[in-house]
């Protein structure tokens, strides 16, 4: 029995042809650039804000828009990682898979406003999950949810407040964002179905 | 296919390493307000303990609440067919009410390898007569990487009754996979005879063993050995295998003393090595249970374990 | 009854036909006519002297649920064995005149095989008195074989008094060598997979001191000594030594501890567990050279049956012990025959004509031949079994040969001219 692998942090190759990237670098930057913009308009400067990334990439996309949120604010914001492992509607359907890391920063999420933010927003059940987690972590005054791509098929009542792009898929089609801290590189790809 | 965590061997390298890293993600939940996570909702585990052990059932107690899961304590004194229920028609209840997982203890070493012939659920061994103990030496082994970071080519030294220890035997398999350096130090009668084919050092000497080392576990050692001929008297094992301060001044100053617990002292460890800042004996019983939480929800957590043996038998 | 057995390979040689007539061998020769005899086709068949077993335990009395003197003879017919030595740790222990007289006429009743009672050494063997090994020697159940088998006579003293006492009656002392300080709650062989199981030693020098002091005191006193179930490859250089001073030692093996290792407890499956422990491999290789230079005399079963909950438990607490009369040539053929160490006429040797002289049984043991009483057993050592517990002719099912394939299968066994065993099942 083989042990459940943590994603690898390494560059993945890219030399497959079916693989079709449909935001570069550039685009990535500008939507973040976008979406802490954003942020800042809804929360009235984002003083008692809190980011917390879904691990893995989640993570990283959190920690840019926090970067980019405090060059124009001049303040840090507060900003961790919730691992929602746990919490996986799915978890009897695949051996057990090893655990991301949940770290919420020292001012906690009690009364905050929490800003989840993940990659890719798909059937909603990763961001149901992160609202139990969260759940009983503490009590946020509210959450909202930022996300790089929505690419549609929600099957569940969950949409995003902030989207970097909207992506229509078909359901086979698999899409990944890869950034560079933990790929390499910044891109979305979209790859055809099986 | 049937997954238990019976013996420390059951485990490679990346099993327990996972373990570990899946342990260090949980330690969080002790320090939060709701000490609980979903993740076993449904599941049955069953406290099987023959053997008193309170701090080692309430630890596995701990572990599966902390997850969710159903507990099912049954403590039952005696296992032989001479007084009362035997082992397979205990199992064989345990079966009725659905056990997903079985934590056992007994007295009698290879009473988790026959359970396992009993129950489909997976059979966790909390320490089988003389045999072994695998959670103690993955929450040893969790302890010493927190206190003294990664253990490949770390220097540990096991100091006791090896003879009769499940805690020697699985750490010592265990430190073997995480590629650690293990040397045994005891009298020649409490080691067993074929010592010399474990994966480790020996040594009769504690003293010249010490200033070498960066971990020294001391393990409980009984009185009734001393009734056994295994050592004269308590005081000369003391005196020659005992941690008193003197000897724990001798040890590096990075040093670690560890202790599994419960333990003599003033026999093989002195109150103040037991009290003092070098000893993790105290962290090791909350590390139980955030390691145990791990091997739980590692085996029990997903559609099949994700470490541990295939038993090959009776299937 | 005449019974005309035809083509059978007598001890393994060419083909023969034996009449059987009058519980005799009447004729063996080629195309004897049948002349009104019962036919028995035995092409590709070996003929062997009925087997002989000096080790059994037939449980009766006191343990009629494990086995009965009735189906332990039945087992012991269907492994080819005409006669077989009942052991004395029954309940009450069989250590009077009534009691051996008891089994005796039991064996008789039932009819399956000559069933010789061995008088226990010391009353109640508690190991502490002489039992009146002289009144069981005169009873009618003849004992001539004394054992506390299952304890050790390990009180230097009354083991010599024993060897000198039994010189009256041409009885022979059969120890069953285990220091018992050395073993006390020992589990299985000491070596390196006990340390690693973490069940407690038996140590092979248990048993080699005992059979070291014992050949020196048979020595010492002139008398017979009749080692049981030998185990270790020490107990072996020990036994040379003796014999090649001339000392009146003989040593029996069992069929397990020529073919099991000690790595088997590995599964904690108590089926394994027997007294003397299984030994290691380097062990087997030594006992099997051991009988095939007949250092060891003889195979004997020790047969111990006993109930399925005594084995369904964990390792400490189960009994100890295998049966073993139904599966004991096939396995000595496979361990012994089939490696070239044996040759059937000294398979024969070993599993009948030497135990029976070591019991003193005048009509057993005696090689195919005109005139001799008429204890054969046909064998089809081409048969090949896969062991099954729930076919076992015995009450008990704990045989450690279950799903493993054994070659041969006693085709038929005659016991003074009457057919016990015939085509493969009971007469």
């Amino acid at each position: 029995m083989s042990a459940a692998s943590v994603p690898p942090h390494r560059p993945s190759p890219d030399s497959d042809v079916s693989h079709k990237a449909v935001l570069e670098a550039p685009d990535i930057r500008r939507a973040l650039t976008r979406i802490a913009h954003e942020i800042l308009e809804r929360t009235k400067g984002g003083r008692d804000i809190v980011l917390l990334g879904i691990p893995t990439r989640g993570v990283t996309l959190a920690a840019r828009l926090a970067r980019r949120i405090e060059e124009v604010e001049g303040h840090p914001v507060p900003q961790g990682s919730l691992d929602v492992t746990m919490y996986r509607d799915d978890l009897r359907m695949r051996p057990a898979r090893a655990l991301g890391r949940t770290e919420l920063p020292p001012e906690g999420v009690d009364d905050r406003l929490v800003v989840l933010i993940d990659d890719v927003l798909f059937s909603g059940r990763t961001v149901r999950a992160a609202l139990d987690a969260l759940n009983d972590l503490g009590r946020p005054r509210a959450v909202q949810l930022a996300t790089l791509v929505d690419r549609g098929h929600r099957e569940l009542p969950i949409r995003a407040d902030y989207v970097g792009k909207n992506l229509p898929t078909s359901a086979r089609e698999t899409v990944r964002v890869l950034v560079e801290e933990v790929d390499g590189r910044d891109a979305v790809l979209l790859e055809a179905g099986k | 296919m049937k997954h238990h965590l019976i013996s420390a061997a059951d485990l490679t390298k990346d099993d327990a390493l996972l373990i570990l890293d899946t342990a260090e993600e949980l330690a969080s939940i002790a320090d939060r307000p709701i000490k609980k996570l979903p993740t076993l909702r449904g599941r049955t585990v069953v406290n099987l303990f023959f053997e008193d052990s309170t701090r080692t059932r309430i630890s596995f107690e701990a572990a599966a609440k902390r997850l969710s899961a159903d507990v099912i304590n049954f403590s039952a004194k005696g296992s032989s067919v001479s007084k009362g229920e035997s082992l397979k028609d205990t199992a064989l209840t345990l079966e009725a009410m659905g056990a997903d997982g079985v934590v056992i203890r007994h007295g009698a070493s290879g009473a988790p390898h026959r359970l396992a012939n009993w129950v489909r659920g997976s059979v966790v061994n909390a320490g089988d007569g003389t045999h072994e103990h695998p959670t103690q030496a993955l929450l040893d082994a969790y302890t010493m990487r927190r206190r003294l970071g990664d253990l490949d080519g770390r220097r540990v030294t096991i100091v006791g009754d090896i003879l009769h220890s499940r805690v020697a035997r699985s750490n010592v398999l265990l430190l073997e996979t995480l590629g650690a350096e293990v040397t045994l130090v005891a009298p020649p009668t409490l080691f067993p005879v074929a010592v010399g084919t474990w994966p480790c050092e020996i040594a009769y000497d504690l003293d010249a063993v010490l200033p070498k080392t960066d971990v020294v576990m001391m393990l409980r050692v009984q009185q009734e050995r001393m009734n056994a001929a295994y050592f004269p008297t308590v005081r000369e094992y003391s005196r020659r295998y005992g941690l008193d301060g003197r000897r724990m001044a001798a040890l590096p100053q990075h040093a670690v003393v560890m202790h599994p617990g419960p333990m003599n002292r003033g026999v093989e460890i002195a109150a103040e090595v037991a009290d003092s800042p070098r000893s993790t004996i105290v962290e090791q019983v909350a590390n139980g249970v955030t390691v145990r939480m791990a091997v739980l929800y590692l085996l029990l957590g997903g559609s099949q374990p994700a470490v541990g043996t295939t038993r090959l038998e009776g299937e | 009854m005449t019974y005309l057995i035809k083509g059978a390979r007598i001890l393994g040689g060419s083909p023969q036909d034996i009449r059987i007539s009058d519980g005799v061998i009447a004729e063996i020769g080629a195309g004897l006519d049948s002349g009104g005899a019962e036919i028995v086709e035995a092409d590709g068949l070996v003929a062997l002297p009925g087997l002989v077993d000096l080790h059994t335990h037939l449980r009766e009395p006191g343990r009629e649920d494990a086995e009965t003197v009735e189906s332990g003879t039945r087992a012991a017919a269907a492994g080819g064995y005409t006669a077989v030595h009942a052991m004395a740790n029954t309940e009450p222990v069989a250590d009077t005149a009534g009691v051996v007289e008891q089994v005796w006429r039991l064996g008789r009743e039932a009819g399956h095989c000559d069933v010789h009672p061995v008088g226990a050494v010391t009353r109640g063997i508690e190991g502490h008195q002489l039992a009146e090994l002289g009144a069981m020697a005169d009873s009618a159940a003849h004992v001539r074989v004394f054992s506390d088998d299952g304890h050790c006579v390990d009180d230097a003293v009354l083991m010599r008094r024993a060897l000198e006492y039994v010189k009256a009656f041409d009885g022979v002392v059969a120890q069953h060598a285990q220091e018992p300080r050395l073993t006390e709650h020992a589990q299985m062989n000491e070596g390196e997979v006990s340390g690693r199981l973490g069940l407690a030693g038996w140590p092979a020098v248990a048993e080699e001191a005992i059979i070291a002091r014992d050949c020196l005191l048979a020595a010492h006193v002139g008398s017979r000594l009749h080692v049981c179930h030998v185990s270790t490859a020490g107990s072996v250089e020990i036994l040379r030594w003796a014999k090649s001073k001339g000392w009146q030692v003989t040593a029996e093996v069992t069929p397990h501890h020529l073919f099991l290792t000690d790595d088997l407890a590995e599964t904690y499956d108590p089926i394994y567990k027997v007294n003397p422990p299984l030994r290691t491999k380097a062990d087997v290789e030594v006992l099997r050279e051991a009988l095939a230079d007949g250092t060891i005399d003889c195979v004997a079963t020790d047969h111990a049956p006993h109930p399925i909950e005594a084995k369904e438990t964990e390792w400490a607490p189960a009994a100890m012990g295998m049966i073993g009369l139904e599966t004991a040539l096939s396995v000595a053929q496979a361990a012994m025959v089939d490696t070239g160490l044996l040759d059937w006429a000294g398979l024969a040797d070993r599993m009948s004509v030497r135990p029976a002289r070591i019991g003193r049984l005048a009509g057993q043991g005696h090689l195919p031949e005109q005139g001799a009483p008429a204890n054969l057993t046909l064998y089809d050592p081409a048969a090949r079994t896969v062991i099954d517990p729930a076919a076992s002719v015995s009450k008990s099912r704990n045989t450690p040969f279950a799903g493993i394939e054994l070659p041969g299968r006693v085709h038929a066994t005659f016991l003074r001219g009457r057919p016990t065993v015939l085509e493969g099942k009971p007469a």
